[in-house]
């Protein structure tokens, strides 16, 4: 029954979109009278009513009803029960499911608590956020039905890929969706100001919060996934510029520039084409970051299914969606007027410039992802790998980091270099200072040379804008601000010193051995066999030894072997120290008895994400300080009418 | 700078700024792609027309049974990858990927070096039945049964 009702909650909440999008669009040409009035309690019901679907559907892999044929395919009754959670969205349709939630989700909240635009390009932002929602019903409904049942019931369910069974799938796709699907609104915000021409810093401070929602979401996730994919895969690497991985960076950076260009309208009512452009790009970035991962065009442990009918689904849907937004952005962009002129020299230029900057790296990562399957048409294969992204990303990325340490520092408007000129030789010289002494200190690339000596400076002048400021009565956005770029700096630092100065060691271990990585001594004590809940392993017990330190911990990597769905799979083990990582993985055993051990020491690599906490986190405090500022003028608002209404009660008698 | 200049110019200017920014990452993008991007070559495609020694490129293929052997140091290996063609052998230091086996398909990333060894940083197995290289994919379809015959 449970999936029956599900799938009839989800047919529902389709049609309700389609009344939303019907309702909105003849509001929009100001013929719907009553009709426009349903637009928002539509569309919050038809959250709630996606919210009962995917309810159902968690229920169905939590009691593991094997007459489902996903939780056939994707789940065992001996899996752990936070795997089972979790399995729900780990495979094609549960995830396809999450993606509509979450998206109809947006749609209810903004229809909820969103009163600050006028009421007609609210309806049309409404409309949108159906029209788009309408697509991905479709898609779920036809070619991705995740409650079909089986005609026969099935004995036992195949479980679900090992390489997933980590507390980390319980976190990262549900955070990285809330990201990808949030930026939705921005793209709904975009089209109905367009459609009713409605651009200006109202605009611009509606769409702010939303983006920085998203986008606090999305750094989350991008973050948790680069984490779970260090320790799990055991490659020992942080960043692969895997397809899928780009496919998240793309509406992150997208987003990034999106807000900085907001806060631009927002203040100074300046960029407003551009601001309307990036929300259409990020949330298409998105969906074209949907179609690479969900199409089945790329293989890897994203890609669920392979299904060609599925993959050219999601093609027409972004032809509509990215080609109609486009079309329309050409037909409309010339009626938005000019915004407000500023300097070179001036905060917006600043921003202008960090704008531009992420653009093109964006370009070059969306380039560089898109190439293979460009050149595959032709049938000739390639891979883009690091040699690629790095060099050509960093040519655009130095610059908008050096940017970014002075930008902050300037006026709005217009400002004299003169005055912040003090500032910038102070941190130059910290820069110019590092490049000297690193480069006498040990050789390194140019690029972990170039990271290390700007992250420094970085984070310094990311803190400057904080001097002569009352820190009691700073608002909360600018700490928000200060906060993400000394994260931005702290990651960068932790990116290069890992690139620069990890040690590797590869080596055939026999019992009691002892092998000595970067300042660590490693000795193999044991490898004994364990058991898990549904898996069995070799799990090696080494005692590792700083430097010449008497105490030693211990870690313990494992080989281990599911038999749901029969696979192996490497678990490394960590040991973490404030200045880095040691990271150990078990092989396998040689002829001779020794056993293959693989360990890195990666100094000052949890920079990298405690800077993406970081960031994530400068944009929470940003979000409290817009939406505390927003609630005092509703407050005070508020005040004004209940005063003047008095004020006429008195005159009135 | 501001002054004098009307705010279409202003507009004007930055949509230029904009514009050569985005079409110079782009070229740039093009240019490092065409001499970055790592080629995929089969073992009978990689003895017809050998990539030059150093250049980072992908070896696909099956790995013969019998050839996988373990070198003196315990962690580099060497095997032998065919198509049912050529034959190339191959070197890897390294903890293997959980599913790799002879007989078995892999992609070797990796350079060709002056001898004639193909030295890999890194070796793509399958990891589960649902997780096949695209590259590999293809081939298991279509070469692989006669590739494993013809190098047993």
């Amino acid at each position: 029954m449970i999936a029956e009702f599900g799938l009839a909650a989800l047919w529902l909440a389709a049609a309700l979109a389609g009344l939303q999008l019907f309702a909105g669009a003849i509001a929009l040409k100001g013929r719907a009278g009553e009709l426009s009035r349903l637009v928002r309690p539509v569309a919050v019901m038809q959250g709630a009513l996606t919210a009962v679907s995917f309810a159902a559907l968690v229920m169905l892999f939590l009691r593991t009803d094997l007459s489902v044929k996903l939780v056939v395919a994707n789940s065992h009754s001996a899996k752990p029960f936070i795997y089972k959670l979790a399995g729900t969205w780990g495979n094609h349709e549960g995830s396809m499911l999450l993606w509509v939630t979450v998206m109809a989700g947006m749609g209810a909240l903004i229809a909820l608590l969103e009163r600050r635009l006028p009421e007609r390009t609210m309806l049309a932002t409404l409309a949108t956020q159906a029209f788009v929602g309408l697509g991905f019903y479709a898609f779920l409904l036809f070619s991705s039905n995740p409650f079909e049942r089986l005609p026969m019931p099935a004995a036992e369910g195949m479980g679900l890929n090992p390489l997933l069974q980590d507390i980390g799938l319980a976190f990262h796709p549900p955070t990285l969706y809330l990201g990808y699907v949030g930026l939705s609104v921005a793209f709904s915000f975009a089209v109905g100001a367009l459609l009713t021409g409605e651009v200006g810093p109202t605009f611009a401070r509606v769409m702010r919060p939303w983006v920085l929602g998203a986008w606090i979401f999305l750094t989350i996730g991008i973050t948790a996934g680069s984490y779970w994919a260090y320790y799990e895969l055991g490659w020992g690497g942080w960043w692969f510029w895997d397809p899928v991985e780009n496919a998240s960076l793309m509406p992150w950076l997208a987003g990034t520039a999106l807000l900085h260009s907001a806060s631009v309208l927002a203040a100074r009512d300046a960029l407003r084409a551009w601001t309307v452009m990036l929300g259409v790009v990020a949330f298409s970035m998105s969906m074209i970051g949907t179609f690479l991962v969900r199409s089945g065009i790329l293989t890897s442990v994203h890609a669920f299914a392979v299904d060609p009918e599925r993959g050219s689904f999601i093609l027409v849907l972004l032809a509509i969606y990215i080609g109609g937004a486009l079309t329309l952005f050409a037909l409309k962009a010339g009626s938005i007027a000019e915004g407000a002129r500023f300097s070179a020299t001036s905060r917006e230029g600043a921003l202008v410039f960090n704008n531009v900057m992420l653009s093109a790296i964006l370009g070059i990562v969306l380039l560089g992802t898109l190439y293979p399957l460009l050149t595959e048409a032709f049938g000739v294969k390639v891979s883009v790998g690091p040699p690629y992204f790095n060099p050509v990303g960093a040519i655009f990325a130095v610059p908008m980091l050096v940017v970014m340490a002075v930008g902050p520092l300037l006026r709005w408007r217009r400002d004299a270099f003169a005055r912040v000129r003090k500032s910038v030789i102070f941190v130059g010289l910290i820069f110019a200072l590092l490049l000297a002494v690193l480069l006498f200190w040990r050789p390194m690339g140019l690029l972990p040379w170039l990271g290390m000596a700007l992250s420094v400076p970085l984070a310094v002048a990311s803190v400057l804008p904080l001097r002569g400021r009352n820190l009691g009565h700073l608002p909360l956005s600018v700490w928000g601000m200060v906060v993400a770029h000394f994260g931005l700096a702290l990651a960068l630092f932790g990116m290069a010193a890992d690139s620069a100065l990890t040690v590797e060691k590869l080596a055939a271990a026999r019992i009691g051995d002892s092998t000595k990585v970067g300042p660590w001594t490693v000795t193999l004590d044991s490898v004994e066999p364990v058991a898990g809940p549904n898996w069995i392993a070799l799990e090696g017990r080494m005692s590792a030894t700083y430097r010449d330190k008497a105490e030693s911990s211990v870690i313990a990597p494992q080989a281990r072997s599911f038999w749901a769905p029969p696979q192996q799979t490497t678990e490394s083990a960590l040991l973490t120290r404030w200045n880095g990582q040691l990271y150990a993985v078990l092989g396998d055993e040689t002829e001779d008895g020794r056993w293959q051990l693989r360990l890195w020491w990666k100094p000052f690599v949890t920079c990298i994400w405690f800077g993406g906490l970081l960031v994530a986190l400068g944009g929470f405090l940003a979000l409290l300080g817009r939406v505390a500022v927003d609630l005092r003028r509703r407050v005070a608002v508020r005040k004004i009418a209940a005063r003047k209404e008095e004020l006429e009660k008195v005159q009135g008698r | 700078m501001n002054t004098g200049i009307k705010p279409k110019h202003q507009r004007l200017v930055l949509v230029v700024i904009a514009l050569v920014a985005l079409v110079g990452a782009g070229l740039l993008a093009a240019w490092a792609l065409r001499s970055q991007a790592s080629y995929f070559f089969v073992p009978s495609e990689m003895q017809a027309a050998p990539p030059p020694t150093g250049q980072a490129v992908r070896l696909g293929g099956m790995v013969e049974e019998g050839s996988l052997k373990t070198m003196q140091d315990g962690v580099t290996i060497a095997f032998i990858v065919g198509d049912g063609k050529a034959r190339i052998p191959v070197r890897y230091a390294g903890i293997v990927p959980d599913l790799f086996v002879e007989g078995s398909g892999v992609v070797a990333e990796g350079r060709l070096e002056p001898d004639g060894t193909f030295v890999a940083d890194t070796l793509l197995a399958k990891h589960d039945e649902n997780y096949i290289p695209r590259e590999l994919k293809d081939m298991t379809e279509a070469q692989a049964r006669a590739a494993v015959a013809e190098t047993q």
